[in-house]
């Protein structure tokens, strides 16, 4: 299921030099803002859950997991260098699963480490809170890393679509519309936070059992439809 | 022995037809696939790799299916037309990942490099590669399993007199060595150069298939037309067709200028302006109107 040549060039596409550095501009932001905020108003448990709350995960989170999910694999079939991998005797869904396991460890790499980090700096971990912020971006970065890798596979535009999702769904409709709030990746993390964090300061609109069966699908379905579409990849040709 | 055929095979693009009931088979040996620009050459030899379903029709490989079966990539090697490789990669490593995912190691690696002599710059990053260097280990990178089938896009593209020349001796070792190679290309030259078999598509059909030679003989015995005006168009025209190598001369008065059929393509451009000259006509125009390789082609059609 899992196939290390794969994984190796699917690394180095992912952190080469370019894409790096957009992968570390927003845990850099959210380092300084943690830094400033720290400076400026001290430490309080309910400031620094503002901040991973509204900052890392609503935001940082899921762009970390746009760039990471869909550059698994998007400028692989735009470009046509994917024939290389298709044109090999393994399985679509090993190709796609070995994305997934590098597209959620990159995730994480840059969006759990810097929200501990941050946390630590803002309250040193008062009430769980830097421990919980961290546990939910994990596992946020587990769905998002499947949704955005499977967008990269079905689309061209998938960073555009991957933005408008993070960013409008998860942001905008999620804070207007109750309903969308269920079928949310952010809501479903904070369901794990919830349970960690000391108190009433993290909030999640689904229960946890609820939260970790939908994830639990939602990685699932997006993993095998992606394979799904990559066994019947067409290339388009130059005509 | 390794036969790709492919039976009544069509393609098409929303109501766009690409490719149109196709059947050929595809034995050991170098195979030139032949057709002008927008023929449908990408398309088909996308659906004999399998990249692209056929509309109708079916694409196999000694009886096993292509499309959506990963098993049958054991047998074939390609090189696509498209430039995009790992360019973040040396030529080496790219090589490597690409025995690798064959489960092969670094020595099919460097045999492949050595064969299609890239070992010298196997170490610099693909991004700094010319356009001919890229080819190479493109191609080496098919060749790292020794496929039985090799399918190359447009092979020649962009490559100088020299390296085309090494590539068209490593293909026609493979051939030798009893592989079935298909190459595209639209240019006429290289195909002559390269393939005894040759399979031609115009707009999508198959136009003609087999020999080369006998296939250019039908292309060069039909009359080349040419446009030309002169000073005296009639009495030009009363003087050549007094020749054998003209078969027709239509004096088009709308164009103000002659029709002229050549039969033999040769013996009449020495006399055109021989004839003009002994006549005092001078020549304004000359212009063949169809030497394009689609009217080429279209000969074929119509044969």
């Amino acid at each position: 299921m899992y196939d290390p040549t794969v994984a190796r060039l699917t690394y180095r596409a992912l952190l080469g030099r370019r894409r790096a550095l957009i992968l570390g501009a927003l845990p850099l932001l959210l380092l300084v803002i943690a830094v400033a905020v720290r400076a400026l108003a001290g430490a309080d448990d309910q400031t620094a859950t503002d901040v991973l709350g509204g900052f890392a995960l609503a935001t940082m989170v899921p762009i970390v997991g746009v760039i990471a999910g869909t550059g698994a694999i998007g400028p692989e079939i735009d470009d046509g260098s994917v024939v290389y991998l298709l044109s090999k005797p393994i399985k679509r869904p090993t190709i796609i699963f070995t994305k997934l396991i590098v597209a959620i460890a990159v995730t994480m790499v840059f969006s759990a480490v810097p929200t501990l980090l941050a946390g630590l700096i803002l309250n040193g971990n008062g009430q769980q809170v830097a421990v919980a912020f961290t546990l939910a971006a994990l596992v946020a970065s587990i769905a998002y890393a499947a949704l955005f890798l499977l967008l990269g596979t079905v689309s061209r535009h998938a960073v555009v679509f991957g933005l408008v999702y993070a960013l409008v769904w998860e942001a905008l409709f999620g804070s207007l519309v109750p309903g969308a709030r269920t079928l949310s990746v952010q809501q479903w993390s904070l369901a794990v936070a919830q349970k960690v964090a000391d108190g009433n300061l993290v909030t999640s609109d689904v229960g946890l059992p609820t939260a970790t069966v939908l994830l639990a699908a939602v990685t699932v379905l997006a993993t095998w439809y992606a394979g799904q579409k990559l066994r019947s990849l067409t290339l388009a040709g130059e005509e | 022995m390794t036969t790709l055929n492919i039976d009544h095979v069509s393609r098409w693009f929303g109501n766009v037809v690409a490719v149109n009931d196709i059947t050929m088979t595809i034995g050991p040996g170098v195979t030139g696939l032949l057709g002008p620009n927008g023929a449908g050459k990408s398309t088909l030899i996308n659906m004999m790799g399998g990249f692209l379903a056929p509309s109708t029709g079916s694409v196999t490989l000694d009886g096993q299916p292509v499309w959506r079966n990963e098993d049958i990539y054991r047998h074939i090697g390609i090189v696509p037309e498209r430039e995009a490789m790992y360019d973040f990669l040396t030529g080496r490593e790219f090589v490597l990942a690409n025995a690798e995912l064959h489960g092969l190691g670094a020595r099919a690696a460097d045999e492949a490099l050595a064969t299609v002599e890239m070992a010298y710059a196997q170490d610099r990053k693909i991004a700094t590669y010319s356009k001919g260097m890229r080819q190479r280990v493109k191609m080496a990178s098919a060749l790292v399993h020794q496929p039985s089938l090799l399918l190359l896009d447009e092979p020649f593209n962009g490559m100088d007199p020299r390296q085309r020349m090494q590539l068209m001796d490593l293909l026609r070792r493979m051939g030798d060595e009893g592989r079935t190679v298909l190459f595209s290309s639209h240019i006429l030259e290289e195909v002559e150069q390269l393939a005894r078999h040759i399979e031609v598509i115009v707009a999508g059909r198959h136009a003609a298939s087999g020999d080369f030679r006998r296939i250019r003989r039908l292309m060069t015995d039909r009359p080349h037309r040419y446009l030309v005006r002169s000073s005296d168009d009639r009495a030009l025209a009363a003087a050549l067709i007094a020749d054998p190598s003209t078969s027709g001369i239509e004096v088009d008065l709308a164009e103000g200028a002659l029709r002229i059929q050549a039969v033999d393509f040769g013996r009449f451009t020495v006399l055109l302006p021989k004839v003009a000259r002994d006549h005092g006509i001078r020549l304004l125009t000359v212009s063949p109107s169809d030497e394009s390789l689609e009217s080429v082609f279209s000969y074929l059609v119509a044969a």
